[in-house]
């Protein structure tokens, strides 16, 4: 299953990467791939930004605007005047 | 610590840093009714197990340690595997939720495992200073940061715990196949009744102004076209959004579209397609079509609402691309709703109440 190809806010700085690989194993899309020691974006359009490649590359070669792809977390933002959020302060439904 | 309810411990074991709990690994029915309840949101909130550390088998300092939530489902698929195995279990305080979503959150952070490994003094209790990390923690864990903070090297273990005991096996090495989520119909059949749970109240609330509006006529109001046309119009209100919870994520890989509020929209034409063949029961006759008008745009624009909110339940949608669906398809339903909302009201008065 795929969702919208082209929005995804991922960049890589090939010139920081230190081919650790760290991206490629916490990729839960395999979005990257190792090329000459060095991570490539393979296939950007799986990627769903949860952000656990940037939170993980020592060097920083990553970034992404981190989130949870949720339209009820996105109306909740809204409504509150907050970002984007998943999170719920009183103990109702949560995910 | 107080550590709560403790009935699916079988004593304990004591460490060179203290007493730890010892997990069982065979799950009773109270742990599957539990899970049960879970899924379908009762108590969810609530059921979780201490933070801490737990022993499984008979562990000793070479035995790995494995990180968990304290949602105690999560807990409970980590400790069903381990059947047979020595193993610690550092479970981390994420208030109740499952890993990945606690990895978005933070909750299951790099500082919340550096308190742990603290607080459970992991250094006088293991020999080689490794934590398995679930790889969906990784978005909220840096592991260069838990090495430099605390002197335990993180490794990343499958997304699936069902592939736990394969990659302990295999020297803590995980094939890509281990390392990639999946969306299957299974792992989608168990989200619907906390779907239902949670997007009953996008149903109730208008279902019941359907049916209290239905007594609407141009002679005034009437409790018998409530009956007639109010109550219907209720229970097509409540269909809807039943068909929208049940088959959207049932049908999601087949449905038409990437965008999830397009596959709703068509999964919502698709109930009404098969309403029309049906004869439109639940419609009085003759069949107003202003409100066969009024009804496409209502069930369209809710099957699409409630297609769209399972995005936050499903394994691969991006906030980036939420937002971009969101930017056309909010204002559609919206518009959808209340001029259905309005043509049905119409319908009402222009037939002096007849029709549903």
């Amino acid at each position: 299953m795929r969702y919208l190809e082209e929005v995804a806010t991922l960049e890589l700085d090939v010139t920081r990467c230190n081919g650790c690989g760290m991206c490629m194993r916490v990729c839960p899309h395999a979005v990257f791939r190792l090329e000459n020691r060095r991570a490539v974006v393979a296939d950007r359009g799986a990627c769903m930004e949860c952000g656990a490649c940037a939170r993980n590359c020592e060097p920083e070669a990553i970034r992404v605007r981190a989130g949870v792809g949720c339209a009820a977390g996105v109306l909740t933002g809204l409504l509150r005047g907050t970002g984007p959020t998943c999170d719920c302060s009183g103990k109702s439904a949560c995910c | 610590m107080a550590r709560g309810d403790l009935s699916w411990t079988d004593g304990t074991l004591d460490t060179e840093a203290g007493s730890v709990p010892r997990a069982r690994t065979r799950l009773d029915l109270r742990d599957r009714l539990g899970a049960v309840k879970a899924r379908w949101g009762i108590g969810r909130m609530d059921y979780s197990v201490s933070p801490g550390l737990y022993a499984v088998g008979s562990p000793g300092a070479p035995s790995p340690v494995l990180v968990s939530a304290n949602y105690k489902l999560s807990f409970d698929g980590l400790r069903g595997v381990l059947s047979g195995r020595d193993a610690w279990i550092l479970v981390l305080d994420t208030h109740g939720i499952n890993v990945w979503c606690a990895a978005g959150k933070g909750t299951f952070g790099t500082d919340e495992i550096v308190r742990r490994v603290r607080g459970a003094a992991l250094d006088r209790v293991v020999h080689d200073r490794v934590l398995v990390v679930p790889q969906l923690g990784a978005p909220g864990v840096s592991a260069h940061l838990v090495r430099q903070r605390c002197g335990f090297r993180v490794v990343y273990g499958p997304v699936r715990v069902e592939d736990l005991p394969a990659f302990l096996d295999a020297g803590m090495t995980a094939g890509p196949e281990m390392r990639q989520v999946r969306f299957c119909l299974r792992d989608r059949a168990v989200l619907i009744p906390v779907e239902l749970v949670m997007g009953a109240k996008y149903a109730l609330l208008p279902a019941a102004a359907i049916l209290l509006l239905g007594g609407l006529g141009s002679d005034g109001y009437s409790l018998a076209r409530v009956r007639a046309t109010g109550l219907p119009g209720a229970g097509l209100i409540l269909g809807s959004f039943l068909c929208a919870a049940i088959l959207g994520p049932t049908l999601l890989p087949w449905l038409p579209g990437r965008a999830f509020a397009i596959k709703g929209a068509a999964l919502g034409l698709a109930l009404v397609g098969v309403w029309a063949i049906l004869g439109w029961p639940g419609m009085s006759a003759p069949v107003s079509w202003l409100h066969v008008a009024a009804w496409t745009l209502i069930v369209t624009a809710m099957n699409s609402f409630v297609v769209m909110n399972f995005t936050g339940a499903s394994t691969y949608t991006s906030l980036s691309g939420v937002l971009r669906e969101m930017r056309f398809a909010v204002p559609a339903q919206i518009s959808g709703a209340v001029v259905g909302i309005g043509l049905w009201l119409t319908g009402l008065f222009v037939r002096g109440g007849g029709g549903t």
